[in-house]
């Protein structure tokens, strides 16, 4: 059952006032940037050498790693011929005084499967690829989202976070014995890069007051009515959009809001293009 | 299944039931079918049919949820086992926990609950036959039972989901064409506050296609509403007659 939100961070109405009326004027709460400018953004690839593919995004306060395992398992009946990509999302109690221990709840949940329809509706990983025998045994692909500091938009710094650790993504080397079992060993060096066709990017768009502003910080997400979610890939297609929040908007807000997104969205795919040029260079 | 189905557009421009792009199924609508709800209503898009109760305002079991100034909405949307060709499990699934969620956020705009301080609004969304568009059909339903339960409301809301089958926008998508299609864009509004209270996109579409996408499900949920004040405007001539 979804219930409306009843523990909210408080926030003093006149540092709301102030907030809509920066935004309305054309800038931000943090004094460093436009409606139509993210905060700063750092992607930092193979984080975790446990992982197959891994990466600690920083977007302003907000910090989201993602870590990428992968299993030999079964396709699904109605489709052998495709691996397996899922994700899931932990908001760890650690990332804020809102979290708490326990299962996933309707907003992690929420944001895995954003992130999970944007990566599938494009084919941004080509499934076909991760097939070891048709119908029998593919690989299954998890990406785990670990909230580790919530200072807003953990939808856009979690999708980055999901793309980056794809894109960092070694197939770890297997046999197939003799039972027909296939066997896994990370010790023996990886075979190759994930097949990764498309990149993909959301661009979360808060409304507040009657104002529109990209990548809202934790104080500017606790005053906005509703936040419209845009996923674009790398051919500045719309391929997925999500209404978050009690609020409403209009039909002129929603055009305007995916005109934002498009504005704001190459600076994520340039953080990501830096992360994976850097990272060939150290040759990981 | 995307390789099992054929072309789902004719030579003639026609949908594989027969209906033109922008044509909904027959829409069914009824108020008050059940007995013990304070509100309730039965919405079917063609073969898809939900049924939605509203009970409150009222305490919640829990009263640690309470908030001093508005009512809580609490919202369950959920699938009966054999509404689905593979039984579904009845224990809630991730899609419908979501699903739950955006119906709410779809309802928190239009219900004053204000007026309700420390209580709680139920709403519950069953599922008995999917075939696609279950959660605007869903949003549709709980929009009749809040007014059925008499629960004050700024607008009805009404919901419809427009696809895009071998590239062609169509409205009301059922299961075949969700299944197959490119891209599922369901919207739920409040036409006569000119507000979209739910907006997802399941697939990938144009800039100019979004724009065509929300037009036409925009008439449709203009067209649902009147439906909506229809029903009711029945049911309580109905009453005053009595």
């Amino acid at each position: 059952m979804s219930v409306t939100p009843f523990r909210l961070p408080v926030i003093a109405k006149l540092r709301r006032e102030a907030i809509e009326a920066l935004i309305a004027k054309g800038l931000r709460v943090d004094g460093k940037r436009d409606p139509a400018t993210p905060r700063s953004v750092t992607v930092e690839l193979g984080v975790i050498e446990r992982a197959e593919g891994s990466a600690l995004v920083k977007l302003g306060n907000t910090q989201v790693m993602a870590g990428v395992k992968m299993d030999v398992g079964a396709p699904f009946r109605d489709t052998p011929d495709q691996g397996v990509l899922t994700v899931h999302a932990e908001f760890v109690p650690l990332a804020s005084p809102l979290f708490e221990p326990g299962p996933p709840d309707e907003n992690a949940i929420e944001l895995a499967r954003v992130v999970d329809r944007s990566l599938r509706e494009v084919g941004a990983v080509d499934l076909g690829e991760l097939v070891i025998r048709s119908g029998e045994k593919v690989w299954v692909v998890w990406v785990d989202l670990y909230i580790l500091d919530h200072g807003g938009n953990l939808f856009d710094a979690s999708m980055l976070a999901a793309m980056a650790a794809l894109l960092n993504a070694r197939i770890p080397y297997y046999e197939e014995i003799e039972t027909g079992e296939v066997v896994v060993d990370r010790s023996k060096p990886p075979l190759g890069a994930l097949p990764i066709r498309r990149r993909v990017v959301t661009v979360t768009v808060a409304k507040i007051g009657r104002h529109l502003a990209v990548d809202p910080d934790f104080e500017e997400e606790s005053v906005a009515d509703v936040r419209l979610v845009v996923a674009l890939d790398d051919g500045g297609r719309i391929v997925g959009l999500q209404k978050s929040g009690e609020g409403a908007i209009t039909r002129e807000e929603a055009r305007r809001a995916i005109a934002l997104a498009r504005q704001a969205a190459p600076v994520y795919f340039k953080a990501l293009e830096e992360a994976a040029t850097s990272s060939k260079a150290d040759g990981s | 299944m995307k390789a099992a189905h054929g072309r789902l557009i004719s030579e003639e421009g026609l949908r594989h039931d027969g209906r033109r792009p922008d044509e909904h199924r027959p829409v069914k609508m009824e108020v008050g079918v059940l007995s013990n709800a304070d509100g309730s209503a039965m919405v079917e898009f063609g073969r898809t049919k939900v049924l939605a109760a509203v009970y409150g305002p009222r305490e919640p079991p829990q009263r640690f949820m309470l908030l001093p100034d508005r009512a809580i909405l609490r919202v369950r949307y959920h699938m009966a086992p054999f509404s689905t060709s593979d039984r579904k499990s009845p224990a809630p699934s991730r899609r419908e926990v979501e699903l739950s969620k955006v119906i709410r956020e779809a309802l928190e705009p239009v219900v004053i609950s204000e007026l309700y301080p420390r209580t709680a609004i139920d709403v519950f969304v069953e599922v008995l036959q999917a075939d696609g568009g279950t959660r605007t059909a869903g949003v549709t339903a709980a929009s009749l039972a809040l007014a059925d339960a008499g629960i004050p409301m700024r607008a009805l809301v009404a919901g419809v989901a427009v696809g895009k089958v071998d590239g062609v926008l169509v409205l009301d998508v059922d299961e075949v064409e969700d299944s197959a299609g490119e891209a599922d864009l369901p919207v739920a509004g409040a036409p006569d506050l000119g507000l979209i209270t739910l907006l997802q996109l399941n697939g990938v579409l144009s800039e100019e296609e979004f724009e065509q996408a929300l037009d036409m499900a925009w008439r449709a949920i203009e067209d649902l509403v009147r439906q909506e004040k229809e029903v009711l405007r029945r049911k309580y001539q109905g009453v005053s007659r009595a």
